[in-house]
């Protein structure tokens, strides 16, 4: 019942600071989100499984399956548990919005008790994402995002947050239904092998090939559509490149919290999905089409990339090296190989503590100056030193600079996907090429804002953060170069849950 | 500790219903200028909260598993009249609460809650109803008390034309509705459900009884407010007060639900009627046309209003277009699930619904205005009230985590797996469609920058206490799903068995 007791918690949490005045809310939040925090390290620390929790002879930490409503062939049931993929992201989720709330009592000034109530509804909504395996309890969960979010970014966000808020709310909402009918076809397509909406149950059913026709739809053509219709679904989520637009307009138009836990917690939600969904239940299809995916993917690091290059607002370089990031996962995903899967799941965590980072000084530097603009700032190293640092640090680790945590998931990535398919040698190459075009962007913004004489345009004297605006800073960049000291912390974990799914290791079809 | 009650103690909730009703009037007569709104509120809540108690208990201790007959067969005790007076009762429950705020400065109070309370008497007595004079008689006693309440603001031109438009159709319809029963009669001879079912299937009078099956779906048309017989409703909503709204799109629709789901399914079989040798009068066609066109009508019309009372009104005519999914779906091999996410929805409904248009009582308490652009940014000024009505909305929409996600999936996959894919499509789609409208009232109140100075120096306590209660059921249906499921499926299925 540890699951159950996480989520409860940090609802009844949302709903304490909710009804609390706007003065202690900031306070009380951050508060109240130390404990889930303890209970998922406590969790960690305590995690005993094996396996991976969709396929056959998995043992699942804090498991709990009953059933919720019965009656007829339309069972659904709460099942929820951990394995190596979920227990990462899980920690991840608390850890980023314990800091996330602290570095929101600088920038939230008005009407604090929603906000903070409806960060802490979006927590306990993404904990479940990551643990709950029944679908629909699931789709619950993957859906009650967006609530919060939409107004999260509709309320605190930028000048155009109207339009950002609501083009979010449409696109991963229709992603969301165009996925949720992909998958209901697969278990129509079941017939009577499977009777609940069991996520093990279904992705078990299908990788023994107990998909029938679903009326004139054979199940050849059932597969590869229900796979397309899930994946455009959840490639929106990530984002990948060309379903991507919507993600720079909110993230540029959210406030630093929010865009902390979007860039560092629901993009993941996307990569998550489609490795349980797309490449554990149907991988022959994923295997079949490997170019095609590992294409989206490398477009998604060059272009991403390259439009990141090309932007002149700091936030929106880190929004769109975002796109670049996860087009990373992508590829270690599609490789079917232990390092490529295990990289990937490796990458969702070291990117959400990196990207994380950025947006987290990119705020802490907008607080301080009023403007993002490249242009209209130069030399901040003089005046915040701290803060600088720790942003150059954040750079240097989304590089993939060695002893940070991108480092060791890029690392196993390329490991992975160089070989693993035909022509995958020219996709990892291109994609590796990615990498100097992030040090490029990177390293261009740096030397333009941070470096030379100090000049901001701004009417607001520029000085050292707030400790409570640094601080979850310095905590980030000790976690990414604690990962990339000793990757095994997750590594090992993450291996054990990805490598039934592998052919090479006897998993696989 | 078995408890033996006598037989007609079976028909509790609508006799604590009736009695709290006179009881009111009794009160009224002792003392008729009595100030005390607090004992007639008080009385009214007691009952209703009485008859939804005593429900919720015969439905938990099994009372309608072996249904009980009552006056010569014309009453039927089942599970499925017991789950829908849990229905009405809340239903009341909520709306009384709600009117003690509302009622402040009106005149009538006691009159008004008697109405109420005899209202859903006959609702009550619509879902036990085992015989058509019984329907006629139930039905008339539910839609009489509602004219008056929907006219019961005299000083208000809104009301009182919306009354009369709202009686003038339900005249039409009643008439309507008796003019088919007396053919059916004619035809079969009798006016006992089981015995119409067993005297349709032997009679040649296909034409005369095809006529009367017809009328007789008028008349439930109009109680639901589908279409054709819709267009009375938009008038009737916006103009009664918003507790009343609340009442007869939550209440009333369902009651017009349960009574034709009985009927149809006792006294119209589907195999005699539709898929039989001898079958002739095919009222499943004519359901799946109403369903579509009335989903799709109520949901495009309720996407052009500017005024939020009147896009809920609209929108609950999209309702019922979902909900008849659970007579057009019948003939599909799946019929006890169908019927059983119709009756789920309409309890799930009857929370959602009430809880949205309490809501809009409390803005016309607070005198906000009606349209759109004047609940912008409300969440300001009273941001408890306004995650009520987000939940509303968004349940309402069928979005999770919320009890409307879960009984519209489940109405949905019911008929996909009787084989009306497209039903579903056509609901799915609209549901879609439904959640532009619905997140423009979320937008104008969470989003937008406030357009006027609201004037909201008071939080009425009965309302607040209405909405928060139709909130935590909503979102509590979801997880506590299972019984609810349990219940209406074993309810049809003692109704299609």
């Amino acid at each position: 019942m540890w699951i159950e007791a996480l989520i409860a918690v940090t609802l009844a949490s949302a709903f304490a600071v909710f009804l609390a005045p706007n003065k202690v809310a900031g306070k009380l939040a951050f508060a109240l989100s130390l404990l889930p925090l303890v209970g998922s390290l406590w969790m960690y620390s305590t995690y005993e499984a094996s396996g991976n929790a969709l396929l056959e002879g998995s043992e699942l930490a804090f498991e709990t399956n009953f059933d919720w409503v019965v009656a007829g062939p339309y069972a659904l049931n709460w099942h929820v548990g951990l394995d190596g993929i979920s227990m990462p992201l899980v920690a991840l989720t608390t850890v980023l919005t314990s800091l996330a709330l602290l570095a929101s009592w600088t920038p939230i000034d008005e009407r604090q008790s929603q906000f903070y109530g409806l960060m802490l509804f979006l927590e306990a909504s993404l904990l479940g994402v990551f643990s709950a395996l029944d679908f629909f309890l699931w789709f619950v969960f993957w859906e009650m995002v967006l609530v919060p979010m939409y107004v999260l970014i509709g309320v605190w966000g930028g000048p155009r947050r109207k339009y950002a808020a609501i083009k979010m709310f449409v696109y991963t909402n229709i992603a969301s239904l165009v996925m949720f009918i992909g998958f209901i076809a697969l278990v129509f397509g079941l017939g009577d092998s499977v009777t609940t909406l069991d996520m093990p149950a279904v992705a078990q059913a299908l990788r023994a090939g107990e998909l029938g026709s679903l009326g004139p739809v054979g199940a050849e053509t059932l597969k590869v559509a229900a796979f397309v219709a899930m994946f455009a679904g959840f490639a929106v989520k990530v984002p990948v490149v060309p379903f991507h637009t919507w993600l720079p307009d909110a993230h540029v138009e959210a406030p630093t919290p929010v865009s902390i836990m979007l860039a560092g917690v629901l993009l993941k939600m996307g990569t998550y999905a489609l490795l349980r969904f797309n490449f554990t239940m149907l991988p022959e299809v994923a295997q079949n089409n490997a170019q095609i995916i590992a294409l989206f993917a490398v477009v998604s690091v060059i272009y991403g990339a390259m439009l990141a290059l090309a932007q002149s607002d700091l936030k929106r370089i880190v929004a769109y090296s975002s796109v670049s990031s996860m087009g990373y996962v992508i590829l270690g995903l599609v490789a079917y190989t232990l390092y490529g899967m295990g990289g990937a799941t490796f990458q969702m965590v070291a990117h959400g503590l990196i990207s994380g980072l950025m947006f987290m000084s990119v705020g802490v530097i907008y607080n301080t100056t009023h403007t993002r603009m490249v242009s209209d700032m130069s030399g901040l190293a003089s005046k915040m030193p701290i803060t600088v640092a720790v942003f150059v640090a954040g750079a240097f680790g989304y590089m993939g600079l060695p002893l940070m945590a991108g480092f060791a998931a890029e690392l196993f990535i390329f490991l992975g996907s160089f070989g693993a398919f035909a022509g995958s040698v020219w996709f990892t190459a291109a994609a590796m090429f990615g990498i100097v075009v992030v040090a490029g962007y990177l390293l261009f913004a740096m030397q333009r804002t941070l470096f030379g004489t100090f000049e901001v345009e701004t009417d607001y004297e520029v000085g050292p953060a707030a400790f409570h605006d640094v601080a979850p800073l310095v905590v980030l960049i000790l976690l990414v170069i604690l990962l990339g000291v000793d990757p095994n912390i997750f590594y090992g974990m993450i291996q054990d849950a990805v490598n039934p799914l592998v052919p090479a290791a006897g998993g696989g079809v | 500790m078995a408890v033996e009650l006598p037989t007609w103690t079976a028909l509790g909730p609508a006799l604590v219903l009736g009695l709290t009703g006179l009881l009111l009037l009794v009160l009224d007569s002792i003392n008729p200028n009595s100030t005390n709104r607090g004992l007639l509120a008080g009385t009214a809540t007691l009952g209703s909260l009485a008859a939804a108690g005593l429900s919720a208990w015969y439905l938990f201790a099994g009372t309608g598993d072996d249904p009980i007959r009552l006056y010569q067969d014309s009453l039927v005790i089942d599970t499925m009249s017991l789950f829908f007076a849990f229905v009405f009762a809340s239903v009341t429950v909520l709306v009384v609460v709600a009117s003690y705020d509302y009622l402040r400065d009106h005149s009538y109070q006691a009159e008004y809650y008697a109405l109420v309370s005899l209202a859903a008497t006959g609702m009550t007595l619509m879902a036990a109803a085992n015989s058509l004079a019984v329907v006629f008689v139930s039905l008339e006693l539910a839609s009489l008390p509602s004219y008056a309440l929907v006219a019961i603001l005299k000083k208000n031109r809104g009301s009182v034309e919306a009354g009369l438009k709202y009686f003038l159709i339900g005249a039409l319809s009643s008439s309507i509705f008796a003019y088919g029963i007396s053919l059916v009669y004619g035809v079969t001879g009798s006016m006992l459900l089981p015995d119409v079912a067993s005297g349709v299937g032997s009679t040649e009078l296909t034409g005369v009884l095809g006529i009367g099956v017809m009328m007789v779906l008028g008349g439930f048309a109009f109680k639901t407010a589908s279409v054709p017989f819709h267009f009375w409703a938009p008038e009737a909503y916006e103009g009664a007060p918003a507790p009343i709204s609340a009442f007869l799109s939550s209440a009333s629709k369902a009651a017009g639900f349960a009574v034709a789901f009985r009927v149809f399914t006792v006294a119209f079989p589907v195999e005699e009627l539709v898929t039989g040798a001898t079958a002739g009068v095919d009222w499943v066609l004519a359901a799946q046309i109403l369903a579509v066109v009335t989903m799709t009508l109520g949901n495009f019309a309720a996407a052009t209003q500017d005024k939020v009372k009147r896009m809920l009104a609209y929108s609950s005519i999209g309702h019922a277009g979902y909900v008849f999914i659970g007579l057009a779906a019948l003939s599909g091999g799946n019929d006890e699930f169908v019927l059983g996410a119709s009756m789920a929805h309409l309890l799930v409904y009857g929370f959602m619904n009430t809880g949205a248009f309490l809501f809009i009582g409390l803005t016309e308490y607070w005198s906000v205005g009606r349209k759109f652009e004047d609940f912008n940014g409300l969440s300001t000024q009273a941001p408890f009230a306004c995650v009520a009505m987000t939940v509303f909305l968004f349940s309402l929409a069928g979005l999770p985590p919320f009890g409307g996600f879960v009984s519209k999936y489940f109405l949905f996959a019911a008929a996909v797996g009787a084989g009306f894919w497209w039903l579903a499509a056509a609901g799915a789609i609209n549901s879609a469609l439904s959640l532009y409208y619905y997140s423009r009232v979320v937008k104008a109140m969470w989003i937008e920058d406030p357009s006027g100075e609201f004037d909201i120096e008071s939080k009425p306590v009965g309302l607040y206490a209405a909405l928060a209660a139709a909130a935590i059921v909503t979102v509590l249906l979801l997880p506590g799903f299972g019984p609810v499921w349990q219940f209406a499926t074993d309810a049809a299925a003692a109704l299609v068995a």
